[in-house]
């Protein structure tokens, strides 16, 4: 199986993210960027269907240099190989999605692996879009994946509302990966030493024949209005209670 | 915890140290601070208050890869760099002191000592085993009478057909009950220190494990006893001779002590900053008082020293022009520096600071030893003095 994984690098979910002057992006100083979490679940899978059934694990991401951080990373989880799409543009999806397609057009992969959403934009736009340009079957959200090679065909199981969802599709397909798919590992020092031996290599926009036409802009980005400081009740129990219910009801007007 | 702007990566590098680092040196420390986040910060003071050392966490710390890290691959190691070995080291100390010294003792003391002074059938038969997990080392230089002075030990190693009779007591001896293999220093027939590989199952060695600790809990300290045990010709360490070939292996663990250091202030600082920040006293949170202020940024500045000197020691390491006298300040001042880290953190807790329940108690009872062990800080001082004025004062 010859797998490709999509990895985005977005700040870490601890992060307090503050709005930079402009108001059209975040402040990045002091940012720690990690893998989308999503991501880490595709890496993860592709991994385990590599020592299942042998194959090699791709890992593509687009965006500026501290980028290549993100793929070192998932060459220490055991990944073979990165390709780093170097831009310090403000891509939206389509683009990126055009960028990523023309890296997985290039080499014929059996199977390519994402994350359902990135927790930056949450816009879960880019596996779709990728199937869709390569004209590809695609399944998203995915909870578990079987590969039947033998027929070149996958059994995914989909989370829905108070009901699984089992589906059946030939690939070359594109799967988006919903957490719970798998425990990812962790990467392990020899890992890590022998991901700087492996190869990372940079593509740019126009050698990949992409025009960044970008279509969706941000225009403005603001921090949620702050939420008023929580009322603490102390005192005596009985009378904080009945202070409590009092408030549920005609503050919060929830009972 | 506060809602403050990434205070922990703030505190933590506050001197952008991290812009010094290489993308895989980053990486080692992150891996091994999830590991030690997910695996060992929620037990540690349950273990360290039950006295015992997590020996189920032996095989994932091996498949993590912290047991000899700096060694050539075909010895199990993984070529870390100076520096990357001592970030690591940083973040198993963040978790225990205890924690750092059985990865000190595995990697620094007992596989160095036989990467350095072993023939190379000894290291290819021990050390990717002991990379592994599978065979664990232990270090015996202390004995019950000679601590700072080593070069008055007792333990003798009387030659015999086919090898050598040792007896003795060593004492102090970490991860002494879990060992299979102690390194033991001795006396050869013509009085010169040589090391030893003895097997902990060979007739005539004990060892008795030393329960009254209230330091260093979480870790395995043990005595030895060896009474006319029959060592093989092949199991000396054959490039050992003098004082210096054990000396030589506790630069090693110094060295790992000057930045494991590092992790445990770090831990007592954020621990301490976000407590102060939510603590209400008179009517605010203690953070904003003035006294307790000075107390945070004195120890942040401490910290930021010991970052600042540990960093500028691995890349001498590295490039090479490492002196051991340099080593021991950095051990000297960042021991002690760590020490007084933890016991502001204690402060700053007020009543919960005596509990296990926060870690500064902890780390502050472990750092006693970590300020005496691996040479104390008078004779650290001792060493820089000479270094430094030309004249032997011990
Ligand atoms: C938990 C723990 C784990 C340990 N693990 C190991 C291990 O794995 N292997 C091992 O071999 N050892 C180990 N040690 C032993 C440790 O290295 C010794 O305890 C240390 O070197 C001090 O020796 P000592 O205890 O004999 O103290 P002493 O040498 O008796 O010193 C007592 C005091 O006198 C001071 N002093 C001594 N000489 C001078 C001088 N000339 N001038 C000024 N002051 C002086 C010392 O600084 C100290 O304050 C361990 C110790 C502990 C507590």
């Amino acid at each position: 199986m010859k797998i490709l994984v999509m990895v985005k690098q977005v700040p870490d979910t601890a992060t307090r993210i503050r709005v930079a002057e402009g108001n059209a992006s975040i402040v990045t100083d002091g940012i720690k960027w990690v893998i989308n979490p999503y991501d880490e679940f595709a890496i993860e899978e592709a991994l385990r269907i590599k020592e299942r059934l042998g194959g090699e694990v791709v890992v593509v991401s687009a965006g500026p240099q501290r980028v290549e951080e993100a793929i070192r990373q998932t060459l220490a989880m055991g990944a073979d190989r990165g390709v780093h799409i170097k831009t310090d543009e403000a891509l939206d999806s389509h683009v990126v999605a055009q960028a990523l397609a023309a890296v997985a057009r290039a080499e014929n992969f059996d199977l390519i692996l994402t994350g359902k959403q990135a927790v930056d934009d949450d816009a879960a736009q880019v596996g779709p879009l990728v199937a869709v340009f390569l004209d590809v079957p695609q399944v998203t959200v995915v909870l578990k994946l079987e590969v039947d090679a033998e027929h070149q065909r996958l059994v995914a199981e989909r989370e829905l509302e108070g009901s699984i969802e089992v589906v059946e599709l030939p690939y070359p397909a594109v799967i988006t990966a919903q957490r719970g798919l798998n425990e990812p590992r962790y990467p392990t020092l020899p890992n890590i030493m022998k991901a700087k031996k492996k190869e990372v290599r940079v593509e740019s926009l126009q050698a990949l024949g992409i025009v960044p036409n970008v279509k969706v802009r941000t225009v403005s980005l603001s921090e949620p209005p702050e939420r008023p400081a929580a009322k603490i009740l102390t005192g005596d129990p009985v009378a904080a209670a009945h202070q409590l219910v009092e408030l549920l009801h005609a503050e919060a007007k929830v009972i | 915890m506060a809602q403050v702007d990434n205070s922990t990566s703030r505190i933590d590098d506050y001197f952008d140290l991290d812009s010094q680092l290489s993308s895989d040196e980053i990486q080692v420390r992150d891996a091994v601070r999830k590991f030690v986040d997910a695996k060992v910060r929620p037990l540690a003071g349950q273990w360290w208050q039950e006295g015992v050392f997590p020996t189920e966490l032996i095989p994932q710390l091996a498949e993590l890869g912290v047991f000899g890290p700096t060694l050539p691959e075909k010895y199990g190691g993984a070529e870390l760099t100076p520096v990357a070995y001592g970030l690591m080291m940083q973040e198993l100390e963040r978790g225990d002191s205890g924690l750092r010294s059985f990865a000190s003792v595995q990697s620094g003391l007992a596989m160095y000592a036989i990467y350095r002074y072993g023939s190379e059938a000894q290291r290819l038969q021990y050390l990717p085993q002991m990379a592994q997990g599978k065979i664990i080392g232990c270090f015996g230089l202390t004995e019950p009478d000679a601590g700072s002075d080593p070069g008055s030990m007792r333990t003798v190693a009387t030659s015999v057909p086919g090898g050598v009779r040792i007896t003795g007591v060593k004492r102090w001896i970490t991860n002494g009950n879990l060992a299979q293999i102690a390194i033991v220093w001795a006396k050869d027939d013509q009085g010169i220190i040589r090391g030893y590989i003895v097997p902990t199952d060979a007739p005539g060695f004990s060892a008795r494990h030393i329960a009254t600790k209230a330091s260093m809990r979480m870790s395995v300290t043990s005595e030895l006893y060896l009474d006319n045990v029959f060592v093989p010709q092949e199991n000396q360490l054959v490039e050992s001779k003098g004082l210096g070939s054990p000396l030589g292996c506790l630069t090693q663990a110094r060295y790992g002590i000057a930045w494991g250091t590092i992790g445990a202030a770090l831990d007592c600082v954020n621990v301490a900053a976000s407590y102060a920040q939510t603590r209400i006293a008179f009517g605010k949170p203690i953070a904003a008082t003035q006294l307790v202020q000075e107390r945070l940024v004195d120890m942040l500045s401490l910290t930021v020293n010991m970052q600042l000197k540990a960093l500028q020691l691995g890349r001498l390491y590295q490039s090479g022009g490492l002196r051991y006298p340099q080593v021991s300040l950095t051990k000297r001042d960042n021991a002690r520096s760590a020490l007084v880290v933890a016991r502001m953190a204690r402060e700053i807790l007020g009543g919960n600071g005596i509990s296990v329940d926060y870690s500064p108690i902890r780390h502050l009872a472990n750092l006693e030893t970590v300020d005496t062990y691996e040479g104390t800080y008078e004779i650290h001082t001792l060493i820089v003095g000479r270094d430094m004025l030309g004249e032997s004062a011990f």
